[in-house]
């Protein structure tokens, strides 16, 4: 029983960190320009994918890793240049198709770049399972904890703690006042695209080895990550972190006491419950305080 | 200093500037005043660059920036107190001052603040609370202190007496009187109060629908039968 209840909590915690790492790459990008990217599920299938080629090429594991990482980051900063910066001035509903359109490009470019197959990397600490209170935990499921939780408190001391980081903030609370201060807020939104670029590879990277990846892997998680983002509240990074936990444990305890056939339901349920119970989310900002 | 040549701005079909030219010498306090919608936002949006102007010429000191960027105006001398005051609600005090210091050294934003806290001493009891639970006349304090942290030469103020008590408004144009008089620093304020902006200013131009109506000396538009009936109901 107990057994059996940490086993859907561990994993629900894993994939929900995956999901908060995805919703809070929403967060940032939205927060520095109302648009929600939905290519940031693509952002997570090429830290993946990358990484498993360069593998496959005979590049060591740590190596691939930092170049899938590196590599995200570049197309970011490239979709922000080539596709949203020359839309600047558009309204946010053109933006996020423009980032729909990039979401079904990138994909189609990684089909035709990588391939159309399932792959798996080894768990970076082997695959055997580690006995905890009579359940099994994968060591990978620690890996990915431990690095979500590096790169959440990463980016807190950098919102929180230096003054680019506050510029960021600013934008987010205040576009027009960030730019009467002289924030150059199209560098602060190049730099959310890349920075959330970063942050969803290494989801992609870490989640690798339990989850398998394709090509097409950023649709579905795309989607957890906006439902994760929108039961936090677009724009709350913490939201953003509690949203995805939840989103993970409701899956996980779903799949466990209720039926793995309908898992993927459990993100649409929570949309579809955020937008009439609470459309502000858990964390989000009071339309009060908006206006 | 500030040069503005038939500059105009438009928001889709509402042409909200027609021809604006004024001009602001070094040194002075210049009142522009005008009614609701006569397009006094539009004018200072356009000069600190977040609004792109449809036609004419902005000049400052001579160089001509009507196509420059916020931030370069902002690094080349320019600041504004903006209308509504627009303060980061969910960042702390001390650090809304510091982003209006944004990109200059930390000595110089450390001493900056300090001369905000001398003007204000209200702000430095507060320097660690959310800007977002401050009273209106504290805002408004903010945000002028904010836009003094880039040591602008020219201070763009909009609207800084709405919404407050008549003791406030005259605080704070004692401020912008002391801060010429002290800091050398050049004022073009807006609003709608024409009577307290008008005593305090050298100059003052009114605004009618995007277009400059009466201008001269703020004596002069305090004593204009026409200007008192319109924009001083008196
Ligand atoms: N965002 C906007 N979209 C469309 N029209 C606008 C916008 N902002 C202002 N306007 C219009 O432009 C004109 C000038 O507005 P502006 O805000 O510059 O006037 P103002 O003199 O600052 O008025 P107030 O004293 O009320 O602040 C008005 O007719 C207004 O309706
Ligand atoms: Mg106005």
């Amino acid at each position: 029983m107990v057994a059996e209840l940490l086993q859907f909590l561990v994993s629900g915690l894993t994939v929900g960190a995956v999901y908060a790492l995805v919703a809070l790459g929403f967060t940032l990008i939205y927060n520095a320009s109302d648009v929600v990217n939905f290519a940031q599920g693509e952002f997570v299938m090429l830290g993946g994918m990358v990484t498993v080629f360069a593998t496959a090429a005979g590049v060591p594991l740590p190596l691939a890793a930092f170049l899938a990482v590196l590599a995200t980051v570049a197309v970011g900063l490239l979709l922000h240049r080539l596709a949203i910066e020359p839309a600047r001035g558009a309204s946010a509903v053109t933006l996020i198709i423009i980032t729909i359109g990039a979401s079904i490009f990138l994909r189609g470019v990684a089909q035709v770049a990588f391939d159309k197959r399932f792959h798996q990397l080894p768990g970076f600490s082997g695959s055997d399972p580690i006995p905890l209170l009579g359940a099994a935990i994968l060591p990978q499921s620690f890996w990915v904890l431990g690095g979500a939780v590096l790169i959440f408190l990463g980016l807190w001391l950098f919102l929180e703690r230096t003054l680019a980081g506050k510029a960021v903030r600013a934008t987010a609370a205040n576009r027009l006042a960030a730019r009467l201060v002289g924030v150059d807020t199209a560098k602060v939104l190049a730099l959310s695209f890349g920075v959330s670029a970063g942050i969803g590879a290494a989801a992609g990277v870490l989640v690798t080895p339990i989850t398998l990846t394709s090509y097409d892997v950023g649709t579905l998680l795309a989607l957890k990550g906006f439902a994760a983002a929108m039961l936090g509240g677009m724009g709350s990074p913490l939201g953003a972190v509690v949203g995805g936990l939840m989103v993970g444990l409701l899956e996980a305890l779903g799949a466990g006491y209720v039926s793995s056939a309908y898992k993927d339901a459990v993100a649409f349920l929570v949309i579809v419950a955020v937008l009439f119970a609470l459309p502000q989310g858990l964390f989000g900002r009071s339309g009060v305080e908006r206006v | 200093m500030l040069e503005v040549q038939a500059l105009e701005s438009a928001y889709g079909r509402i042409r909200a500037l027609k021809g604006v030219s004024l001009h602001v010498r070094s040194g002075e306090i210049v009142a522009l005043v005008g009614g609701n919608g006569a397009g006094k936002t539009t004018l200072l949006r356009c000069l600190s660059g977040v609004r792109p102007a449809g036609a004419g010429r902005v000049l400052f000191e001579g160089a001509d920036i009507t196509r420059w960027t916020p931030h370069r105006r902002v690094a080349a001398g320019i600041a504004q107190s903006p209308e509504g005051r627009q303060v980061f609600s969910p960042l702390s005090v001390e650090d809304n001052l510091r982003l209006g210091a944004w990109r200059r050294g930390r000595a110089e934003t450390a001493c900056g603040i300090e001369k905000v806290f001398a003007m204000f001493p209200v702000l430095a009891e507060k320097r660690a609370l959310p800007a977002g639970g401050l009273s209106g006349g504290q805002q408004q304090m903010l945000a002028i202190g904010r836009a003094l942290m880039s040591r602008p030469r020219l201070l763009l103020l909009d609207e800084p007496s709405t919404g407050l008590a008549p003791l406030l408004v005259d605080r704070i144009m004692e401020t912008v009187a002391a801060l010429r008089r002290d800091a050398g620093v050049t004022v073009l304020l807006v609003e709608q109060n024409a009577v307290a902006a008008l005593s305090i200013a050298d100059r003052g131009y009114v605004i009618e629908t995007g277009r400059i109506g009466q201008f001269g000396t703020g004596a002069e538009l305090l004593h204009d039968p026409a200007v008192r009936k319109a924009y001083l109901g008196l």
